[in-house]
């Protein structure tokens, strides 16, 4: 029944993931972005299958609450009449063939060759809770944490100055 | 036949491909941030794998932290797509050509 459940889950994981960047339908970039939300969703399906509870609800929380309404937004802003109809250079097709299709290569055989853990014993059972005693009780993630908090704050007035009228509307030479 | 460890890391290698040839050959800058996000997803998921089949958390906690370092560039790239698109007029990224001499 797993078995089943992860063919068909990363079946549509993969399906989803080529049709974000090579669509031969659809050059729209909303159409991409409703499709790495299906890879979104999928790859949530894994990670509970992975026993990862906790991580596949902030997956979804996180990627399908906040980053794609986002991009969705600034989609909505921005004009991308003309974008639309530029085909992809025929360089930059051989290009990026070649590059994924090499690294997926070193990828695949360094992970068939080396076959990694063959011989588990115990696997971790994903209790949430576990999850918590290890970023807050141990004290290894505590810094890292505090650190994720500031970075989060940097974040937000970065985007705010970054994307602000006064900033742009000026000329550079000013 | 049981799912391994190997079966999530080729599915991990795949998506990983997938969204490096996105980075690689679009020109659009939004399309550009999409396949980072997808690459990013896929690292995800390998280190999740690992984290269930070692029997340590320590994968999962370091995904909780990619999550979140995943939404800060998206929001700063967004940021800066706009800013883009105010000055150019345009978001694809052969468009940019500025610093060019």
């Amino acid at each position: 029944m797993d078995t089943i459940i992860f063919y068909i889950l990363s079946l549509m994981a993969v399906v989803c993931g080529i049709l974000v960047v090579a669509n031969p339908f659809s050059r729209n970039p909303l159409v991409s972005a409703l499709f790495l939300l299906g890879t979104i969703f999928s790859l949530a399906g894994l990670f509970i299958l992975l026993n990862a509870f906790f991580i596949a609800a902030a997956q979804i929380l996180i990627y399908a609450g906040a980053v794609i309404v986002l991009f969705l937004f600034v989609l909505m802003l921005v004009d991308l009449k003309e974008e639309v109809k530029k085909k992809i250079k025929l360089f930059a097709l051989i290009t990026g063939i070649i590059g994924s299709l090499m690294t997926a290569g070193v990828f695949i055989l360094t992970i068939l060759y080396s076959m990694p853990l063959k011989t588990q014993k115990d696997m971790f059972q994903g209790d949430p809770s576990e999850l918590g005693k290890t970023l807050f009780i141990k004290g290894e993630f505590l810094l890292p944490f505090e650190v994720i908090s500031l970075l989060l704050l940097i974040a937000i007035v970065g985007a705010i100055y970054i994307s602000s009228k006064e900033n742009n509307s000026g000329d550079l030479h000013k | 036949m049981t799912v391994g460890l190997e079966h999530y890391l080729i599915v991990s290698a795949i998506l990983f491909a997938a969204g490096l040839f996105g980075a690689i050959a679009r020109r659009n800058l939004l399309i550009i941030l999409l396949s980072v996000e997808l690459m990013l997803n896929a690292a995800n998921l390998a280190l999740v794998a690992f984290s269930r089949f070692k029997g340590s958390p320590d994968g999962q906690v370091m995904v909780f932290f990619t999550i979140t370092i995943a939404a800060v560039e998206v929001a700063i790239g967004l940021a800066l797509v706009v800013s883009i698109y105010r000055r150019f007029k345009a978001i694809s990224s052969e468009d940019l050509t500025t610093m060019k001499l």
